[in-house]
């Protein structure tokens, strides 16, 4: 007996967007069906996964966390190079020594930092800055400057210093990251005020914020979902490709800090589980870049997307 | 919700007076300014004055006029075939013809011509009989239309329906009349029909016809209606729009959900 497959009929799209440079660039986004559903609309590209590499060395990351990159910690470049060595399809560069709470690094510095790593790989890269709105202002700028015409995904634009990071993206040929705390409607206004300066909408893309599992995934995924609906509705200011920022969320729990006990298991599985499932997760909720920590965690996601997308043939 | 922007109507002295001296000028600022004022439609109607043999051309001229100054479809509003068609003919894009009756010489006349030519369908609910005033009554008019779509192959999504809404103090009891009528037309088929409505009506002659229209377009709006012929320029009108959708979770709040709405 022959099933009749229910298609949607879905008016809108997702914006795509490229970055990087040829011959690496990536496509992601351009989705006219939610995730996975090739019969159904257009699926043109994967989503794609990158590994996080910071300005200074990790002082309080978990030895199984280190263990792999080794004394590449201690060189932003060697150890961009290393993520490209495991697989990641790019490269994101977080400069956290920037922050006033940590080493305060200025903004000329940290760009020369992003400029030494962006010589060092190929493959595109993703900025963040420190976590701080105004020092992030003035930093991304430096940065984008730094970075002129390398076509980078700058990140995170918030509310309080959109402006300064957008026009500096606008003028240097950068896509941005705009930033909102768990907030659909914040989301929304956030991409409708950089889009104001004139960015183009497949330049923006949206950070919902991510919680891990256990720790409000759910939440964010149901946001995801929202404006994957929004888009394939015809909601433009919504039709963004997501950027999932998960290994940074997922290495704060201490699902993934508790050494190995009786009760939880061995820390090296059970960390690295952590991340996969919460990045396999958001790949299902409409993820198109997600940044991880863990080399095995990358292999783990890089599988699930490659087995999922093998599914309709 | 859709809105369909009714200013470039002949019957206006601006309008009448550019269609006489072939003034392009008129005719695009009025497309442009319905556009930016949030329509999804530009109604063409050359009005009450140019004679049935100059109809064609002048719809004609109005069409490409509009469309070469705006990015919006038309909606091509006339009483004449053959204006029609020839609107049809130099159309950009999908256009949305205005209208047909439910009397069966009239439907087939305009159904075959809009699956012809790609165009949607405005239906009115009515016939030689006139307009009905029972709920019901209006909806059995609105399946015989539904039925004419369904056999000469326009998709039903293509299809507004008008249940024609009467002025509020004359004909007061057809008001809430028209809402059920609304309710019952969305059900008549799987896909729905559309339903539209000519907005200005409701409030012909009345007191505060603005407020008159706007609370009209609200409460039809959440019986079903999916688009009507307004006055763009109406701003609190086409706000209301912009929050019932909100209201009703058809779209995602944002603080700018007033500008969102209206940009196309």
């Amino acid at each position: 007996m022959a099933v009749a497959i229910v298609k949607e009929r879905w008016t809108g799209q997702v914006a795509e967007m490229t970055i990087g440079l040829e011959p690496k660039t990536l496509k992601v986004g351009g989705e006219s069906t939610l995730p996975f559903l090739p019969f159904e609309g257009a699926c043109p590209n994967q989503p794609v996964v990158g590994l996080e590499v910071w300005d200074m060395e990790p002082e309080d990351w978990p030895d199984i966390l280190k263990a792999p990159y080794g004394d590449a910690l201690a060189d932003p470049a060697t150890w961009a190079r290393k993520c490209v060595d495991f697989g990641a399809d790019l490269v994101c560069l977080r400069l956290i020594s920037a922050h006033p709470d940590q080493k305060d690094t200025s903004p000329e510095e940290a760009a020369a930092t992003a400029r030494a790593v962006a010589e060092a790989v190929d493959v595109p890269l993703v900025i963040l800055g420190c976590g701080s709105e105004e020092k992030d202002a003035a930093l991304l700028a430096a940065v984008a400057e730094a970075l002129a015409g390398k076509n980078a995904l700058i990140g995170c634009a918030t509310p309080n210093n959109y402006k300064t990071i957008t026009a500096s993206c606008m003028v240097h040929g950068h896509s941005v990251i705009a930033s909102s705390p768990l907030d659909i409607n914040l989301a929304k206004q956030l991409n409708i005020l950089i889009n104001e300066m004139n960015l183009p909408l497949n330049r923006i893309a949206i950070d919902p914020l991510v919680g891990p599992l256990g720790y409000g995934l759910e939440y964010a995924y149901s946001i995801m979902e929202r404006a994957r609906i929004g888009a394939l509705t015809g909601d433009k200011m919504l039709a963004m490709p997501v950027v999932c920022l998960i290994g940074s969320e997922t290495w704060k729990t201490k699902e993934a800090k508790t050494e190995d006990n009786q009760e939880w298991g061995e820390q090296a599985r059970r960390s690295v589980l952590w991340e996969s499932l919460t990045a396999v997760s958001f790949v299902q909720a409409g993820g198109s870049i997600l940044i991880l920590r863990h080399p095995e965690s990358l292999k783990q996601c890089k599988n699930h997307i490659a087995a999922m997308t093998r599914a309709k043939e | 919700m859709e809105l369909i922007g009714e200013r470039i109507n002949g019957m206006f002295t601006d309008i009448k007076e550019a269609i006489l001296n072939k003034d392009a000028g008129p005719i695009q600022y009025w497309a442009k300014r319905q556009e930016e004022k949030g329509a999804h439609w530009l109604d063409i109607n050359t009005g009450p004055t140019v004679s049935p043999e100059e109809q064609p051309a002048v719809m004609a001229w109005l069409v490409q006029t509009a469309q070469a100054a705006s990015v919006l479809p038309c909606c091509l509003d006339s009483t004449s075939p053959a204006a029609i068609e020839a609107g049809l003919k130099v159309h950009r894009g999908q256009a949305l013809i205005n209208s047909t009756s439910a009397e069966q010489n009239k439907m087939d006349v305009y159904f075959p011509m809009a699956v012809q030519y790609g165009a949607r369908l405005i239906g009115l609910a009515m016939n030689e009989a006139g307009v009905p005033k029972d709920a019901s009554a209006r909806a059995a008019l609105a399946m015989e239309l539904v039925v004419n779509a369904d056999m000469h192959g326009l998709p039903m999504e293509d299809l507004y329906i008008d249940p024609l809404v009467l002025p509020a103090n004359v004909a007061q009891d057809h008001g809430p009349e028209v809402i059920e009528a609304i309710r019952q037309i969305k059900l008549l088929a799987s896909p729905s029909p559309k339903t539209t409505i000519g907005l200005s009506n409701v409030s012909q002659r009345c007191y505060d016809r603005r407020l008159l229209n706007r609370t009209y377009m609200v409460m039809c709006i959440t019986a079903g209606l999916d688009s009507a012929i307004v006055d763009t320029d109406d701003d609190l009108l086409v706000d209301a729009a912009a929050a019932t959708e909100i209201l009703l979770n058809r779209s995602i709040y944002c603080d700018a959900y007033l500008k969102t709405f209206r940009q196309r």
